[in-house]
């Protein structure tokens, strides 16, 4: 993009007096970026530096005439308070199963993909759909029709074989939201690593096949290599959502039986508990967390990005 | 031998195809299972739905519909289907109208420093929606704007702008130059050079950007449940109501999903070719 924008850059005409006119022109340039940056600094940055602030805060909402500057206190009774300690370490846990899980599969179901056959259109449709389904109907739908204990999917279809009637939702509750997010979250792994398989170069492969090397070796030796980046690609994009999911926590547990992760306890320290200061403190905690993961991500996006301006 | 041995190979690599095709539509059909069910027992009465083992083959009715757009007295849908109407599209428009220009001075004439002013607005996408939900709750209840739709409009606004300014900047990177130097020989000024010129040619484009956009802002609940009440309640926060188990009302959780899913999944199979893009920010083309 730079290469072929530069050479218009260059024709324009040079005036001698190029000062003044540099700066109008620099500002035309930047003319239309500037609500758009206006507008994402005003409503996303400025609550973050607010967040910040009142984290020093001792506030609850209920008693606003108590309020006082407390400084790191709210920090040490988050890394200290064994509830948020735990909804730390749940919030971990399920990013991490969430995303690995989802992955394997997702690679497994854009390998089969990949290949020809009859009707590979319909089951990259129907595969695609769990993706569509809006969050919290997906978490209803697995919450009463698939986990009831009495009359839930799950149980029907065990009903057949004689197996157990187990109650999903208390035996495993963790288990029973990361199986519901892996269900719509394989999908959106699967379009990646598709779209990653597909930008495979054909000759290569083919000399492969040529010189004799197996499916197994194809896979290994130029496949997975290929892949790399695309599986961290989505490993850190659905890391970015599923650390911040609130949907499946809040419908089928409501952050019952240990299930509560960072976002829920911040939704539940304010809006329920009217702990401005902690809730603040507990978002600032989620933030440096996303941070870490944010970082990694960008320089995946980057180089992604980087190698597609070189080919353009 | 070789030629022999490798016709067999290829054999039995075909045998191997039709079997792993047959493996792929068991995969496809067990992950679409969930939603099958759903929809067909939307379709059953309330009896029907809450049986063990399951009736597959009861009799279908339009009663839990009919249930749940208010027939039986329950809460009336059309508000919140309305107000997410307002919410998604009101919100989709401003973003378009946003990132737009803004794709344009990082594409097609690019400001100095353009990669990193991307990466701004990458960043902000990675920032936790908890992180600024306590002063946006507290600015709204203290200037009334608390249960106004008006305030999700600007929230989902921010929350699509970043993956709208991606896609849209992919997409305008494709435009060819000639035909803009062409529009500015002609004397055609800017807003008409974006709106005749580049609209046109980006316009599949833009159109799967404002189909990802509605999707988000569709989906949305954590800022709908916080910041809106009874006036403003969108259609994800009139499903909470069925949280709770309510005796028998399985068909009637199966319709109202169903039915306010139904413009996600509209939406997302008509942007189907586009989606990866849109979801991996415009990273994987």
């Amino acid at each position: 993009m730079t290469a072929t924008t530069s050479p218009r850059v260059a024709a324009a005409p040079a005036r001698p007096a190029a000062r003044p006119s540099n700066r109008m022109r620099a500002w035309a340039t930047r003319a239309p970026l500037l609500p758009a940056l206006a507008f994402m600094i005003v409503v996303t940055q400025l609550p973050f530096v607010a967040t910040l602030v009142i984290s020093f805060f001792d506030w609850n909402a209920l008693y606003p005439k108590d309020r006082h500057f407390t400084g790191i206190d709210n920090y040490r009774q988050v890394l200290s308070d064994s509830d948020l300690r735990h909804s730390v370490w749940t919030t971990i846990l399920l990013t991490v199963t969430v995303v690995l899980v989802s992955l394997i599969l997702g690679l497994a179901v854009a390998l089969l993909l990949n290949r020809k056959f009859p009707g590979r259109g319909v089951v990259r449709t129907l595969m695609i759909a769990p993706f569509l389904v809006v969050p919290v109907a997906a978490a209803l739908l697995w919450k009463h029709v698939l986990y009831n204990p009495e009359y839930g999917l799950f149980n029907g279809l065990l009903h057949y074989v004689g197996g157990p009637q187990p109650d999903w939702i208390s035996n495993t509750p963790l288990l029973a939201v990361e199986a519901s997010l892996v269900w719509q979250w394989t999908p959106f792994m699967m379009l990646i690593l598709l779209a990653g398989l597909q930008s495979r170069d054909g000759q290569q492969l083919e000399a492969a096949r040529v010189d004799g090397a197996s499916d197994w070796q194809i896979f290994r030796h130029l496949t997975l290599p290929h892949l790399r980046r695309y599986l961290e690609l989505g490993a850190l994009l659905g890391s970015i959502y599923i650390v911040q999911n609130f949907d499946a926590v809040f419908t089928i547990t409501s952050g019952g039986l240990g299930t509560a992760n960072l976002p829920y306890t911040v939704y539940q320290s304010f809006y329920q508990a009217h702990e401005n200061g902690l809730a603040s403190a507990a978002g600032v905690v989620v933030v440096i967390g996303s941070i870490i993961i944010a970082t990694f991500a960008l320089r995946v996006v980057s180089s992604l990005f980087r190698e597609e301006v070189g080919r353009a | 031998m070789s030629a022999l041995a490798a016709s067999a190979r290829s054999n039995r690599r075909k045998r191997g195809g039709t079997g792993l095709g047959l493996v792929a539509w068991l995969v496809g059909i067990l992950f679409f299972l969930p939603i099958a069910w759903m929809a067909l027992t939307s379709f059953h009465s309330e009896t029907d739905a809450a049986t063990n083992p399951p009736s597959f083959g009861a009799s279908l009715t339009l009663d839990s519909y009919r249930e749940f757009f208010g027939a039986g007295g329950g809460a009336d849908p059309w508000p919140a289907l309305i107000n997410s109407v307002t919410a998604s599209v009101a919100s989709t428009l401003f973003v378009l109208v946003l990132a737009f220009p803004a794709a344009y001075a990082l594409s097609i004439r690019p400001v100095k420093k353009w990669t990193d002013v991307l990466f701004f607005f990458l960043s902000t996408k990675m920032l936790p929606v908890v992180a600024g939900l306590l002063p946006i709750y507290l600015f709204a209840k203290n200037t009334g704007m608390l249960d106004n739709i008006w305030l999700l409009v600007i929230l989902y606004t921010s929350m699509n702008l970043p993956i709208a300014v991606w896609m849209m900047q992919s997409f305008l990177a494709e435009v060819p130059v000639a035909v803009i130097e062409a529009a500015q020989i002609d004397g055609a000024r800017l807003p008409t050079i974006l709106a005749r010129v580049v609209a046109p040619i980006a316009l599949p484009g833009i159109a799967a950007t404002a189909l990802i956009c509605f999707i988000f802002s569709w989906n949305e609940l954590l800022f709908a449940r916080v910041l809106t009440g009874v006036v403003a309640e969108t259609a994800p926060v009139f499903l909470t109501g069925f949280i709770t188990s309510q005796g028998l009302f399985l068909a009637k959780v199966c319709a109202a999903s169903l039915v306010i899913s139904l413009p996600v999944l509209a939406a997302g199979f008509a942007a189907q070719d586009k989606l990866v893009q849109g979801l991996s920010l415009g990273a994987v083309k």
